[in-house]
């Protein structure tokens, strides 16, 4: 799955970084039809964590009332520097993941 | 084409755009009271018997929001977000969506500010609330009221 991560950078050490995350995703609600009259089944992104340096940051369970292509923006404050990792799966099983290395300033 | 034709047909678009427009504002308002939801039934199953307090939690939308399918959504909840005095979840309610729970969020003083932005859909004008808890377990809200002249739901109940 396709996803693009930003960060607000320089990042100090004691204060919260910004993270915005996009996900390609159709998020599927599963009260549309298709051109021949079937339903399209429900596949939603239903669970999404983010992980900094190991540790759980942000976690966020979904639901069909979430736009397609999913965006995010939260808060993370690093104490040093590290990976935060983001990972998400969808009602089909399919995960996907993006990563980005953050490295914090001394204030 | 004169100078005079090229007018006229633009003011018939014109025109148009205007039928289009009235006409999708009197849709609007002939849905609206259909399912309004009491929000007490939407917090209870996060909240338990406890009523938030209209507090700390300010939920920021476009207050006219022209399609249903992405409308930009923000909570900030007023918090210092120490170890000792946190915001640890907050979730967003609409009172119209056919699945009222749009989403739900964990957070800690590792955030550093008490502050999430996402795109939600919306099933027609409504109002959408934000749910926050602290850390001392005592739950905040905050409402919003958005107009949606488009619903993202064409085929729901």
């Amino acid at each position: 799955m396709l996803a693009r991560i930003q960060l607000s950078s320089p990042v100090q050490r004691g204060q919260p970084m910004e993270v915005r995350l996009l996900v390609q995703h159709p998020m599927e609600t599963g009260f549309r039809f298709d051109v021949l009259g079937t339903a399209v089944p429900k596949n939603v992104v239903h669970s999404l964590h983010a992980t900094y340096g190991g540790r759980t940051v942000f976690r966020a369970r979904l639901g069909s009332g979430v736009a397609a292509n999913p965006y995010f923006q939260f808060w993370v404050m690093p104490e040093q520097s590290g990976d935060l990792l983001l990972q998400w799966q969808d009602d089909q099983g399919q995960k996907g993941e993006v990563s980005a290395r953050v490295d914090v300033m001394r204030a | 084409m004169s100078e005079g034709a090229r007018l006229w047909s633009r003011r018939q678009g014109l025109g148009g755009l205007l039928v289009c427009a009235l006409g999708a504002a009197g849709r609007v308002q002939a849905q609206a009271p259909a399912i309004t939801l009491d929000w007490s039934a939407l917090y209870r199953p996060f909240t338990g018997a406890a009523k938030p307090t209209a507090a700390r939690v300010s939920l920021i939308t476009p207050r006219l929001a022209d399609n249903g399918f992405s409308v930009a959504m923000s909570v900030r909840i007023d918090s210092p977000m120490t170890a000792a005095d946190h915001v640890q979840r907050v979730v967003l309610l609409s009172n119209r969506n056919p699945r009222p729970v749009i989403a739900d969020f964990d957070l800690g003083p590792w955030s550093g500010k008490a502050e999430i932005a996402t795109r939600v859909r919306l099933n027609g004008s409504q109002e959408v609330m934000a749910l926050a808890q602290t850390s001392d377990g005592r739950w905040w809200q905050g409402t919003a009221e958005v107009e949606v002249t488009e619903s993202a739901c064409m085929d729901a109940p």
